[in-house]
């Protein structure tokens, strides 16, 4: 019994449940704090009438400081924070800001304490504002977030400072706040840019000055709305810079998240609210490098996601990334009810609820007093710990009482067991897993939940078919990268990259070509297979199986799964077979559980397609294959090879007019022997027909352009008899040292001489 | 994989007996196939032909769990029921223990049964019957030895241990690399 919450290790990945939620206790306490400071004050009337009589109160900056936190302005808008004055003479009571209030009430304070004291008059009140600025630095140091707190210090000196406009000045010449400096500072660096915010700062100013003024007063509050619209803007002038200047790096991450939010309200409307003369890319790159460093993922997997999301959902993914996944269980049909797991847990003090109307069996933890994953009803195997995206592919697979069932991948059991379990323990399953040490946790659960019906066996899969084939059903939960767990397991963030993703994509392919394989088609019930991967990643999904479509005889059926987004039948450059939008994904922030992948696939046929070996040129990304076939093709056809390189140049295939330009050089040798020779005239004109036809058809008809250069080769070959096939190896050596040597100006050098060949 | 020797198979029987005594036919003869115990890592292994059939299919070293393991045959040849065939024991079980909720913790975690913790025990169980424990709530938490009778149990000071632990289902998180 004990300390482990979760017997199949998940539990240690990431910080624990209660970190998290101690973290998000004190941001809660954090915004209560200030409040409860604060209410007293300004509820009590009789507080303000002794704050009168009182000489030298310390407390009312503590008021001040604490207040304007709620402003929520960043370093940046201190200027705009000026004309909130204002409202300090506007003194209406029923304004609905703490701060407003605040204002007002000090502002009467110290009208009041003016009366009272006139004749120690302004000196007494220039003391008292140095002796605020104090408290307020000790005040700082107290709070919690730097930031708020600068600024609002800034403003707080501002506002008590101007209720009284030649202390105001005083302070301002004589003793300035570090905060106050680095305001200059920065106001400074502004001004290199020639913007618009030099203009507010003009007005604001100017707005100072005429303070007392009601129709100023108006003025003001249009400018504090315009503030915050041009808050934005300014942000992104501010944001371009770190680009060009390269000296604003440590900013602190409340900056940044402001500016991820500003650049992607830009990027969602980018023609109204784009910067003049700045691209899309501009605004990209640092919105990437923004996210890098807020939410501390590594470049290569913040780009992947950028593709995966659009922006306005990129955001909601990664915070949903830094919360952890509800806790769900697993009730044992095999052993209890629902209900009355769901009544022994309430007894035991654990606070649940059903999962979703899409699962029978799925109870959710909301909290518990006891150990969810030591209770007895868990060693009794009454339940088991389960992510909620963890039903799905098994729900998906929905296998049959009786049926052989292969799970490719089992560990920790939970899939497995859930498989027994709709199975009602019949039939025989085949647990397998690579990893003999986490296969002990399959056994464990496999025992403990009272499943009878397994073989557990520790087989690489990708050697499965040769061990044992013929089954009904195939689950395959591939290994993965876990991009789509990263809340699990937050080590995903940096550890992987570009290799990494195509190396389990890779072994995905095999395995799931392997699972295939050991479906048995004929099957009355079944020759079902399920893939699910918990990644979120293209490649690892809809590419695996894209590609087991196209080498296996199987096709997608729908996942019987009624929720999910469809999967992508067109990312970027790649284009899927229409039938995987019947696949499904999961994300974190749309479903709650983790990023989740689900295909269903059934196979048709027990025969194996054989690998169609001639189509491989063909494939218009893999154009080295094709360089590599064409050379000794194309050397025999003298006057083709002139011809059949322009519409090779026409389309832009570098690479292949490059391979080309070699072919050409010789052709051109050739081909003025060719002239000479008689015997090749008519043939000449005959290629020349089935060339043209070749350029008509362009890129895609190549390859049947090249067969038909390779009969005219042969037919060539038999004309010219021995001394041209002698002659073909010395060719391609020569051809592998141009084609390694050949630079820009050679290729140039080239297409030149080939022009003029075609002149003559 | 290979069928017990006659002497394991006497061996393995008589500690089952203890606990389910003449049950032990149940076992074999059940109305929904054959079933029959195989050796494999000199752990017993409990499974049904079907099972049994498809298993040879995998490779000795391959092969981790088959079925439900029973327990295991020490190097001294004795046999050693493992918790994991609490399963099989709990429904035949001739002489049972149940716990109070308050010691079932206790119980849970490798402890003996004191006669505090002593809900209810079946009638006439004699000193050393293996017994099955259970929960008040009927839920099999584990089987042990009866330290005392059932008569003796009634005169006990509520400190004396009634129950001798020899497995229960805390093994499945306390001790999961040793069960297979």
């Amino acid at each position: 019994m004990g300390r482990k919450l979760d017997p199949t290790n998940k539990v240690k990945r990431g910080p624990g449940r209660k970190a998290r939620k101690q973290k998000g206790a004190e941001t809660e306490l954090a915004k209560f704090i200030p409040d409860e400071d604060t209410e007293p004050k300004r509820l009590s009337s009789r507080a303000r009438k002794r704050a009168a009589k009182r000489t030298q109160s310390s407390k009312k900056p503590q008021d001040v400081t604490e207040t304007q936190p709620k402003k929520g302005f960043t370093d940046e808008n201190s200027k705009w924070l000026k004309p909130a004055k204002r409202k300090r003479k506007l003194g209406e009571p029923e304004s609905e800001d703490d701060s407003d209030d605040e204002h007002w009430e000090e502002d009467e304070d110290e009208e009041e304490e003016e009366q009272l004291q006139p004749k120690k008059g302004r000196k007494e009140q220039k003391n008292k504002d140095a002796k605020l600025e104090v408290k307020k630095d000790e005040d700082d140091d107290d709070d919690d977030d730097d930031d708020d707190e600068d600024m609002v210090d800034d403003y707080g000196t501002l506002d008590d400072g101007s209720g009284d406009e030649d202390a105001e000045e005083e302070s301002d010449g004589e003793d300035l706040l570090p905060i106050e400096r680095a305001a200059k500072k920065d106001k400074k660096q502004k001004d290199v840019l020639p913007t618009e915010s030099d203009d507010d700062d003009d007005e604001e100013e100017e707005e100072e000055d005429d303070d007392d003024d009601e129709e100023g007063e108006k003025s003001d509050a249009d400018m504090d709305e315009e503030g915050t619209v041009q808050a934005n803007i300014d942000e992104e002038e501010t944001f371009k810079l770190p680009g060009a200047e390269e000296g604003i790096i440590p900013l602190d991450l409340k900056t940044i998240h402001q500016r991820i939010k500003d650049n992607i309200d830009v990027l969602c409307n980018f023609s109204s609210k784009r910067e003049e003369g700045k691209a899309r890319a501009d605004y990209m790159s640092l919105l990437k490098q923004d996210l890098c460093t807020y939410y501390s993922y590594n470049d290569f997997l913040i780009e992947k996601l950028i593709d995966l999301f659009p922006l306005s959902e990129l955001v909601d993914f990664l915070e949903a990334n830094e919360i952890p996944r509800p806790v769900t269980i697993r009730t044992n049909t095999l052993k209890t009810r629902r209900r009355d797991l769901a009544q022994a847990l309430i007894n035991r003090g654990v606070n649940l609820d059903p999962l979703g109307k899409w699962s029978k069996v799925g109870l959710v933890i909301y909290d518990s007093s006891v150990p969810i994953g030591a209770t007895p009803e868990y060693l009794a195997g009454h339940y088991m710990l389960q992510g909620a995206s963890s039903f799905l592919p098994v729900m998906a697979l929905s296998p049959q009482e009786g049926e052989l069932v292969l799970d490719m991948s089992s560990a920790p059991g939970g899939k497995t067991t859930y498989i027994a379990q709709l199975m009602r323990n019949t039939g025989v399953i085949v647990a397998n897993d690579a990893n003999a040490d986490r296969l002990k946790s399959v056994v464990g659960n496999i025992h403990r939940l009272g499943v009878t019906n397994t073989v557990v066996s520790n087989y690489d899969g990708r050697q499965f078919p040769k061990v044992m084939g013929g089954f009904d059903r195939v689950l395959l939960d591939a290994p993965c990268s876990g991009t789509g767990v990263i809340a699990k397991d937050p080590a995903v963030k940096t550890s992987k990259d570009e290799a990494d993703i195509n190396r389990s994509a890779h072994l995905q392919k095999e395995l799931i070509l392997s699972a295939i394989d050991s479906v048995n088609a004929d099957s009355p019930s079944g020759g079902y297979l399920v893939y699910c991967t918990c990644s979120i990643t293209v490649e690892e999904n809809e590419w695996v199986v894209d590609y087991a479509l196209k080498k296996r005889n199987v096709k997608l059926v729908p996942t019987g799964l009624d929720f999910g987004k469809e999967g992508f039948t067109r990312f970027r450059e790649r284009r899927f077979h229409p039938s995987l939008k019947l696949t499904r994904r999961f994300y974190p922030h749309s479903h709650n559980m983790d990023g989740f992948f689900v295909a269903k696939l059934k196979k048709f046929s027990n025969v194996i397609p054989a690998a169609p070996t001639q189509k491989v040129p063909v494939c218009m990304n893999a154009p080295e294959a094709a360089v590599a076939t064409d050379p000794p093709e194309k050397k025999p056809s003298e006057s083709l090879k002139t011809k059949k390189t322009v519409p090779q140049q026409a389309g832009g295939l570098k690479q292949m007019s490059k391979a080309n330009g070699t072919a050409v050089k010789k052709a051109t040798n050739i081909q003025q022997k060719g002239k000479k020779d008689p015997s090749i005239g008519p043939k000449k004109a005959k290629i020349a027909k089935l060339d043209g036809a070749a350029a008509k058809g362009g890129n895609a008809k190549k390859p049947a352009a090249e067969k038909t250069d390779e009969i005219q080769a042969s037919k060539a070959g038999k004309n010219k008899g021995s001394p041209f096939e002698k002659k073909k190896p010395k060719q391609r050596k020569t051809h592998m040292k141009a084609k390694k040597r050949m630079g820009k100006n050679k290729f140039r050098k080239l297409t030149n001489m080939l022009k003029k060949c075609e002149k003559k | 994989m290979r069928p017990l020797t006659e002497e394991e198979t006497k061996t393995m029987f008589e500690k089952l007996s203890k606990y389910i005594g003449e049950n032990i036919k149940l076992l074999v003869d059940r109305p929904d196939g054959s079933y029959c115990f195989r050796l494999h890592n000199d752990r017993v292994y409990y499974m049904s032909e079907k099972i049994l059939k498809l298993a040879t299919n995998i490779s000795r070293d391959k092969l981790v769990s088959v079925g439900t393991c029973f327990g295991k045959f020490t190097k001294t040849g004795k046999f050693r029921l493992h918790i994991t065939a609490l399963d099989f024991l709990a429904p035949y079980a001739k002489f049972k223990v149940w716990v109070k909720p308050g010691a079932e913790q206790s119980f849970l975690y490798g402890n003996h049964l004191l006669k505090s913790g002593l809900g209810r025990i079946t009638e006439n169980t004699n000193q050393y019957q293996g017994v099955v424990v259970y929960s008040m709530a009927d839920v099999p938490l584990g089987f042990g030895v009866a330290a005392k009778s059932t008569q003796e149990c009634r005169r006990v000071d509520p400190m004396s241990i009634v129950v001798f632990h020899q497995a229960d289902v805390g093994e499945f998180i306390r001790s999961e690399d040793t069960l297979t």
